[in-house]
């Protein structure tokens, strides 16, 4: 299991659309993924999970990955909420 | 974890606050309250501070057979920098003593029209449900003929449209996706959805539907007790299915294990309508009629005369 804390960076936070963009990267990989606010723990891979934690700018959340792509899946999700 | 703070309470049971308003926004840390008979008695040794204090008749009416200095020092004691405040019930005169001690450590003094176990059976059962021990869940929670079922399984399995199809049952939909779930008392799991996406459904290719709107506010519950736990997998050749119900799988949940169902997806299985009878014969064997059970001991008497002929 491999897990990262970071800082949202993308200005508009996880709105409707980039949620959906960042399940759509999280389900690419066969690995759990977990998303973490505030003590609150979400599927990943969950529309409807990731958009009801109401992830915004500048918040920090944990990314948790378990599986044999688990390193994969984390960077390329990390990446996502790093960049854009 | 949400703070509750004093001010909830007076907003939740319209409580009058008489004094010590600097202190609405104390944090109360425990579900139990206190009442202070001993402390009014002297004996401050094992004072709970730290909980709400309740003072009903007895503990009031205590107070006149004191002398002016003693019920000054205990009213002062009473009030701490942590007390979360003093609930006075019944509409009790508050005495000036305990109003000055109030204003001056800024603890809130407030008053209920109610009688005092009336009282403290409100307040327990708010504070308990606001402290009860939580998590979340991934899956969808449902109502089918009034059994709470949480059904789990893998992203993309079908969950949402199995949910979808149960409520086109005529079944309520509690959450989708992303269930809450509060531990109750020893035994109850109260399950609810995130308020962001309370009666809202994902579907595939469809995207986010509203089930009130679309099926109306009899096809959705704001909450409910989770009985019943169904986990979808896809089907697996090499593994065994439960053929028989003779064996309860339980799944923990916080402190509580509940039945838990496996059921094999694959094309062609009508996944909602198994729901729908897990849901019932569960309902059945909790009225105490178990056909698994009642079906083996049949066998086993079968069994059983037939080795007697064959002894003859």
């Amino acid at each position: 299991m491999v897990e990262k804390e970071l800082t949202v960076k993308m200005e508009t936070g996880l709105q409707a659309r980039p949620a959906a963009k960042f399940v759509q990267e999280a389900n690419r990989f066969s690995a759990d993924v977990f998303l973490e606010k505030e003590g609150k723990r979400v599927n990943a891979k969950s529309i409807m999970g990731v958009m009801s934690l109401a992830i915004g700018s500048n918040e920090v959340i944990k990314l948790q990955a378990d599986g044999p792509d688990a390193q994969q899946a984390l960077d390329s999700l990390v990446s996502f909420i790093e960049e854009e | 974890m949400i703070k509750v703070r004093t001010k909830d309470l007076i907003e939740r049971f319209d409580l009058e606050l008489v004094a010590g308003k600097d202190g609405v926004h104390r944090e109360i840390v425990t579900s139990d309250i206190s009442r202070p008979g001993m402390e009014m008695a002297g004996y401050f040794t094992h004072y709970p501070k730290e909980r709400l204090q309740l003072m009903g008749r007895t503990e009031l009416m205590f107070l006149y057979d004191l002398q002016v200095d003693e019920i000054k020092d205990r009213m002062e004691k009473l009030c701490t920098d942590v007390t979360p405040g003093i609930v006075i019930t019944r509409g009790l005169d508050v005495p000036k003593a305990l109003i000055e001690a109030a204003d001056h450590a800024g603890v809130p003094v407030m008053r209920s029209p109610y009688k005092t176990t009336r009282v403290i059976s409100r307040l327990t059962n708010f504070l308990e449900t606001k402290f009860a021990p939580s998590t979340a869940l991934h899956g969808v929670l449902v109502d089918v003929y009034g059994v709470g079922v949480l059904i789990t399984g893998k992203s993309g399995i079908g969950k949402s449209e199995t949910a979808l199809e149960l409520v086109k049952r005529g079944h309520r939909l509690v959450a989708d996706d992303n269930v809450e779930i509060r531990q109750e008392d020893y035994d109850t799991l109260i399950g609810n959805p995130p308020n962001l996406i309370e009666h809202l459904l994902e579907i595939r290719g469809l995207g986010i539907i509203n089930v009130m709107t679309l099926f109306g506010a009899g096809a959705v519950r704001n909450y409910k007790r989770i009985s019943l736990v169904v986990n979808l997998e896809t089907w697996d050749e090499h593994k065994l299915y439960d053929r028989l119900g003779l064996d309860e799988d339980t799944m923990q949940i916080i402190d509580v294990h509940l039945p838990k169902a496996t059921i094999p997806v694959r094309p062609g299985r009508n996944v909602s309508v198994i729901i729908e009878v897990a849901a019932m014969n569960f309902r059945l064997k909790r009225m105490g009629v178990n056909t698994a059970e009642e079906f083996s001991e049949r066998l086993n008497s079968m069994i059983g005369d037939v080795d007697k002929k064959e002894i003859e």
